[in-house]
């Protein structure tokens, strides 16, 4: 944050910026600037049309309304191409790579100059873009051989090669371990002190306070204001954000009485392509605890939380489940999620991926209800009565925003998404609570929410598992946190007395054995 | 660097909700410009008389009670194989092999009407055989693309496509090395006819029957798909099969049950081809319906009540269509095709206007054109306003009855 705000040259003016999707907002008359040689951080909560408005300028979408001004000048930028010519370049949450392409071929794919094309003459040139910013990039390595960091990269330097002064990165941070987060930081930095303008889209505000000069503020559409962050703290960028003031903390409550509920032992599963997926995973599971699981994404989260719910075929392993009560041991291993119900077994998981199979978007919110419960009642014919008491209780009681229980789940926001899904795994008043990444893409005021039910159901002596990503989130609301990595446990940690760094070490090296518990 | 800055001619927007009025006056409106422009395509080719030939479609279909109620079979029909094909659709298996099903189911029961017929059955018995035994063939046609979908993940779409030239293969088979004929059909068997309904005076007594098995077996699938929990479990198999397996819905198990559902009523239509309306089979009796079935189906979004209508447009086309050929003496029938292929293509072609707008630069073409939609939306708002309380009036009756 040193002088550069000093030379305050206008790279990009966006004035009264308007796109709809059918009757959706996206954006509504945002205008603000963006100047030669800063890292702007574009803030807003999930839905508030952050990504589309950064979408419109790289050709994605089109507005509706609205002038884009670039050095100037007004422009039209009807395609990616358009953007690239106007050196704008974006890197997007989900990366556009070809799998079976190294860098190299990623990099030069789709130019037409016939010198900038050669491999030549490109690895020349993206040696110069390395030294200059500090990446390290192999270019004969493929792209599934990469990791998501690697891709990363690619991507920054894919854009840079086609002159791009303008980078858009879609919140860069979400898949990057804290260390990776920091190499990211610095080649950011260079970039700027470059004369690069950088926008960042995110929703972490210490990362925003951290490496950005502005911070533009959208809120359900709207544009709100840009602040210095030299002026301004989380605290002011939070209302900004959310409109209100809002009190951010999860009460943790100590475990009462804390007993095995599910034990894990030796657990190996592999993928679809005969490689371990996960890779003798041993954990309890206590009642009245919330056991928080922390790891790189894709590290075997997933697999781990399937496997007990009987989605995946197990190599080795046992999952014993003890009833309340009568202490009974019940087998999980390799039963079907109608057979883990049949044995009375109140098991409930709330997927990582909720539309694709917690819920199913076209239905309505009655029909979503009825997944778990279609099979009772009366034969043949289901009986739909029941569900839509639930819906209804479940739309007052977590204050799903809807227009009615009659509609598709899909129309819903991310948020109210999720507290269908919650509402109906936590309505059979579960001994055992799944959830991954039980906020991921929720605003705030939803996270707190789901934060608190996931809390209430720990009170209520069900054993919940807590797959998450922010760490700091892990910390405050997990009572043990089992941290993995590359599918292998590498060492569970008492929550309460852990690190950050703790966590974040164990998760990125191998060859730390700490147990903590 | 080549700077771009012409603004796109026109981009498109997906509209969100469109009401039910409007969309019905969408479509009407395409049904209407469709004709114009068919009719004037005729003219060319032909030199029909555009109004004649409206007046002569009409008369094709309504023109004499024989014309009804042939029409009114034909809709019936193509209706059976729409319901046969939509709970495999709701389920996003492709089925194809409408036309093999069928052709099977009526093979097996002409082959119970000839050889139970020679061998001197009484009537009832052959029909109390022919019955279950086409309908077990149809049911095993459909079912082997299913067991395959199920097991070894094989696309639905290509094998039952090619269990059609199979069926027609054996039935050619059975023509001209079993039945013995050397024309390739075997004319009319005079044993196993299912039964006619109604006086022998009335006109629609052969076509009867077909109608009412049509009818009963809408309001059967309906229910199936609305009420059962069949008809729940499919519908989530097809929107996600992930969902349901976490679930614990048995994937496979569903999928071939719902492909036994659509042999059986594949099976139910070749028996009324073979057993009530042709009396005959030929490779050419499911008259190309398993194809056209699907466009009833999509065109009706898989909604049994308004496959009726659906079924009723694409059957009032063709028969009407027929009506002019023989009117004007046409014997070529490709005029007919391009007539029927201009329709469908508007009658297609509309959905996209339905789901999508289209939004173009400013002009003053288009400031004009804005401005004659206007005037035009502002004429027919009375339509729209008929049709959302006529919507209105039968969600409240379907609300009041559960759901």
């Amino acid at each position: 944050m040193e002088v550069q705000m000093n030379n305050k040259n206008v790279k990009i003016r966006l004035e009264n910026i308007t796109k709809t999707f059918g009757k959706v907002i996206a954006n509504s008359n945002v205008s603000f600037d963006i100047y030669e040689g800063e890292i702007l951080s574009l803030l807003g909560e999930n839905g508030s049309g952050k990504t589309t408005l950064m979408n419109m300028l790289s050709g994605i979408y089109y507005p509706d309304s609205g002038k884009i001004y670039v050095d100037g000048e007004h422009v039209n930028i009807a395609s990616p191409r358009d953007a690239y010519n106007y050196h704008i370049g974006m890197i997007h949450q989900h990366f556009k790579l070809v799998d079976v392409f190294t860098s190299l071929e990623n990099i030069v794919l789709g130019i037409k100059d016939k010198k900038m094309a050669k491999a030549k003459y490109a690895r020349e040139k993206v040696k110069e873009i390395c030294d200059k910013y500090g990446f390290i990039i192999d270019l004969n390595k493929h792209v599934y051989e990469m990791s998501v960091s690697e891709k990363q990269t690619l991507e920054i330097i894919k854009v840079l090669y086609r002159g791009a002064d303008i980078l858009i990165l879609d919140e860069p941070t979400a898949v990057l371990t804290p260390s990776e987060i920091n190499t990211l930081f610095a080649i950011l930095k260079n970039m700027r002190n470059d004369g690069k303008s950088i926008i960042i889209i995110t929703h972490k505000l210490n990362e925003v306070m951290e490496i950005s000069n502005r911070v533009a503020v959208l809120r359900k559409g709207e544009y709100i204001g840009t602040v210095s962050t030299s002026e301004t703290d989380e605290k002011k960028l939070t209302e900004m954000m959310v409109g209100q003031k809002i009190e951010l903390n999860i009460n943790r409550s100590l475990p009462n009485n804390p007993k095995p509920r599910l034990i894990v032992e030796h657990l190996t599963a592999k993928n679809k392509y005969g490689l371990n997926s996960i890779e003798d995973i041993s954990f309890t599971a206590n009642t009245g605890e919330i056991l928080g699981i922390a790891g790189i994404s894709g590290s075997g989260q997933r697999e781990i939380l399937e496997s007990i719910a009987g989605l995946v075929k197990l190599e080795t392993g046992t999952i014993t489940y003890i009833t309340p009560k009568t202490h009974e041991e019940v087998n999980l291993r390799n039963k079907t999620p109608m057979q883990i119900r049949e044995l009375g077994v109140r098991l409930s998981f709330v997927p990582e991926d909720r539309l694709g199979m917690g819920l199913v978007g076209n239905m309505d919110i009655t029909d979503n209800m009825m997944l778990r419960s279609y099979q009772k009642g009366k034969p043949i014919f289901v009986d739909r009565h029941t569900p839509e008491e639930l819906a209804n209780k479940t739309i007052q009681d977590l204050e799903v925003v809807t227009p009615s229980v009659h509609t598709a789940v899909r129309k819903l926001s991310g948020g109210n998404v999720q507290k269908v899904l919650v509402g109906r795994e936590i309505a059979s008043s579960p001994k055992v609570l799944m959830a991954a990444y039980p906020v991921r893409g929720l605003d705030i005021n939803s996270s707190y929410t789901i934060y608190n039910l996931l809390n209430k159901q720990k009170e209520r002596g069900a054993a919940v598992i807590f797959v998450g990503e922010d760490l700091d989130v892990l910390l405050a609301l997990s009572d043990r946190i089992l941290v993995i990595g590359e599918g292998k446990v590498r060492g569970i940690v008492d929550a309460r007395t852990t690190t950050k760094e703790e966590v974040g070490l164990l998760m990125t090296h191998s060859n730390i054995n700490k147990e903590g518990e | 660097m080549k700077t771009i800055e012409k603004e796109p001619l026109f981009h498109v927007i997906k509209r969100s909700d469109v009401s039910i009025g409007k969309s019905f006056l969408f479509r009407a409106i395409a049904i209407i410009l469709g004709l114009i422009f068919a009719c004037l395509v005729l003219l060319v080719i032909t030199g029909a008389n555009p109004f004649v030939v409206i007046q002569q479609l009409f008369a094709g279909c309504f023109g004499t009670p024989r014309r009804f109620w042939t029409m009114f079979r034909k809709l019936s029909l193509l209706l059976l194989v729409g319901l046969a094909l939509i709970p495999a659709f709701k389920m996003k298996f492709w089925n194809l092999g409408g036309n093999g099903q069928i052709l099977m189911g009526a093979l097996t029961t002409a082959c119970c009407m000839h050889f139970l017929g020679n061998e001197g059955f009484p009537n009832w018995a052959i029909i109390l055989i022919m019955i279950p035994s086409s309908i077990l063939v149809s049911v095993i046609w459909a079912v082997i693309p299913a067991i395959f979908k199920a097991f070894f993940n094989t696309n639905e779409s290509l094998f039952t496509l090619m269990l059609n030239y199979v069926a027609e293969g054996i039935v050619a088979v059975f023509l001209s090395g079993i039945f013995k004929s050397p024309t390739g059909s075997i004319g009319i068997i005079s044993t196993g006819h299912l039964p006619a309904i109604g006086s022998s005076s009335f006109v629609g007594r052969n076509d009867l029957l077909s109608i009412i098995v049509a009818f009963v077996l809408l309001g059967i699938v309906f229910a199936y798909l609305r009420y059962a929990k069949h008809g729940y479990e499919l519908e989530v198999v097809g929107e996600s099969q992930n969902t349901a397996r976490y679930i614990g819905i048995n994937v496979k198990g569903v999928v071939i049950r719902t492909m036994v559902l659509s042999g059986v009523i594949c099976g139910i239509v070749g028996i009324l081809l073979a057993g009530s309306i042709n009396h005959s089979i030929s490779t050419a009796t499911p008259e190309n319906m398993g194809f056209t079935a699907i466009m009833v189906a999509w065109l009706a979004k898989f909604n049994p009540l308004s496959m009726v209508a659906t079924a009723f447009i694409i059957t009032f086309f063709s028969r009407g269509m027929a009506q002019v050929q023989k009117y004007y003496e046409i014997t070529n029938d490709s005029a007919t095709y391009i007539f029927l292929g201009i329709i469908y293509f508007f009658i297609i072609g509309v959905e996209f206007f339905i789901s999508y707008r289209v939004v173009f630069k400013d002009c003053k073409f288009i400031r004009w054109c804005n401005k004659v939609n206007k005037s035009i939306s502002k004429a027919f708002a009375p339509v729209g306003v008929f049709f959302t309380n006529l919507k209105n009036k039968i969600i409240k009756v379907f609300v009041k009855e559960g759901k």
